[in-house]
């Protein structure tokens, strides 16, 4: 990988520009320079494209993706499920490249030089940037589960907590259990990514049993106190769709595991499953964590809410799951895509001698299956508060559903159409 | 810090409740809050069942969203976000979306 070649940049860039005119976009325009945004998944897909798109093509933007195509965390737990496929979830970045003309790399950043705003690239070389936008995700902390803290290990007992070949490969496992069985998912204390994600699997994988292995049994080994989301609507679907399939377990923190028997090694008490899913505590990704940013309690970034600047390295801005989060704010993918939206346009403000907004909004819907048809939500608005300059969720907005149904889950399929659509389309 | 005496200009500007007009890109970072469920500037993706918004007329928006808030119009989960929003960033957001297409 060598510097980029401006020249052939420029080139489709102007052809984007063009289109992106066709599509009614007002305000900017005077921006320009180049962003380099890492990471390709709900935070930096929406960012690449809203640079574009709000720029009229002025400002140039180079997506660095690990991956060649984007998978969906969100509805990953129905193919675990086994409702969906791989298919339905995987989608191409051809839209960025071609319609918006984002220049997409597949390559890993390994290091970045804020001071020289240089990004160095795995497969080698570097490249300069103006502004620099890391959307890194999550990566494990490994060490807090010492006997996972291994390839082989971690082949056996999956997380599937990214979706990608560990999706596939719980799937797997789930489908090979013997009828009688049981499913153990270990959830780590909060913060951790998608609150209600581990309680929609165990749904989900109730299920499939249900349906398929009905003497088998799912226990959720929470490390939490109590259910962290939608409490009430999960606890009723397994009282009333899964009253002898599913149990809950508060306060069972996994704090290592016996790879050999598949057991989880709680503090006072050990459980063997057929099918034991770790997830493990997390924090920011690795280019973040190790890129000398300013962490909070050494697992998220601190940012500056009204540009998702990191606070004390200027030109870096820091979206998505990595974040210290504000008051309530979830670690979604719907999250990450309002953070781009807030970055995007606080970095053309900047790249045209402006300050960013400042009343900035995000908000938050969060749809999950408790069956393959049937679907809960939580909502949330946050609007920026100058006097604790962070975004704050509004007093008597926000909500869950009134009950588990069937029309929530079309919605919620539909939500997924559109929120890929305005990331990747 | 040359940009300050902007910033304390427009927070004069937010008292007297006028900040729309110190942000000319106010409304279409409002309305992108909106996009992730009912498409970018407003254009739903065909056959996701989300209403699109795109070119509806603006005090037909407006309408749908007081109907939310108060209750009149019964949704699953709209009239938790309206809350969420003064009735001059819904005001905004409803211009946004009426003048795409």
């Amino acid at each position: 990988m060598m510097l980029m070649k401006r020249r052939d940049f420029l080139k489709v860039g102007a052809a984007a520009g063009a289109m992106a005119s066709l599509y009614g976009c007002a305000g900017g325009g005077k921006a320009s320079g180049h962003v380099v945004v890492v990471g390709g998944g709900y935070g930096g897909a929406t960012t690449a494209k809203y640079l574009r798109m709000w720029s009229e093509g002025g400002v140039q933007v180079t997506l660095i993706e690990r991956n060649p195509t984007f998978i969906s965390c969100p509805i990953s737990n129905l193919v675990i499920g086994g409702t969906k496929t791989m298919e339905d979830i995987t989608i191409s970045y051809d839209g960025l490249k071609n319609k918006w003309g984002v220049r997409v790399i597949q390559d890993d950043v390994v290091a970045v030089d804020a001071a020289k705003r240089t990004i160095s690239l795995k497969a080698g070389g570097a490249m300069t940037y103006d502004r620099l936008v890391l959307s890194p995700g999550v990566d494990f902390m490994w060490d807090q589960i010492p006997g996972l803290n291994n390839p082989d290990a971690q082949a056996k007992i999956l997380h599937a907590w990214k979706a990608g070949p560990q999706t596939v490969a719980l799937r797997k496992q789930l489908e090979n259990m013997k009828n009688g069985g049981t499913y153990a998912i270990a959830i780590p204390k909060a913060p951790y990514r998608c609150p209600p994600g581990p309680y929609e699997r165990a749904c989900l994988v109730a299920d499939y049993f249900k349906k398929n292995k009905p003497k088998s049994k799912v226990v959720i080994l929470d490390a939490n106190e109590d259910v962290m989301s939608k409490k009430g609507l999960f606890t009723k679907a397994w009282t009333d769709l899964y009253k002898d399939i599913v149990e809950y377990r508060n306060n069972s923190e996994v704090k290592d595991v016996d790879v050999a028997s598949n057991t989880a090694i709680l503090e006072f008490d050990k459980f063997k499953a057929d099918v034991l899913n770790v997830i493990p505590p997390h924090r920011a990704g690795d280019i973040a964590a190790k890129s000398g940013l300013k962490m909070i309690n050494n697992r998220w970034v601190d940012i500056n809410w009204l540009s998702m600047e990191v606070n004390g390295t200027p030109g870096v801005h820091v979206i998505g799951d990595a974040i210290f989060p504000a008051p309530t704010m979830p670690k979604s993918g719907h999250m990450a895509n309002q953070h781009g939206k807030l970055a995007a346009a606080a970095i053309l403000n900047m790249l045209s001698g402006q300050e960013p907004s400042p009343t900035p909004v995000v908000m938050n819907t969060c749809y999950s299956f408790v069956d393959a048809k049937q679907a809960i939500h939580v909502a949330s608005v946050h609007q920026y508060d100058a006097a604790t300059k962070v975004v704050q969720p509004v007093k008597g907005a926000g909500g869950v559903s009134v009950a588990r149904s069937e029309l929530e889950g079309k919605v919620a399929l539909g939500w997924a159409k559109n929120i890929w659509a305005d990331m990747l389309a | 810090m040359k940009l300050l005496p902007t910033v304390a200009a427009l927070s004069l500007i937010a008292a007297t409740g006028a900040v729309q007009a110190a942000d000319p890109n106010l409304a279409r970072n409002l309305a992108a809050t909106c996009a992730n469920c009912h498409g970018t500037n407003g254009n739903a993706v065909k056959g996701g069942g989300i209403d699109a918004l795109a070119g509806v007329p603006k005090d037909k928006t407006l309408q749908k969203l007081a109907d939310f808030k108060s209750g009149d119009k019964p949704a699953s989960i709209m009239h938790q976000i309206a809350k969420g929003y003064t009735e001059e960033q819904l005001d905004l957001i409803a211009g946004y979306f009426a003048a795409q297409k």
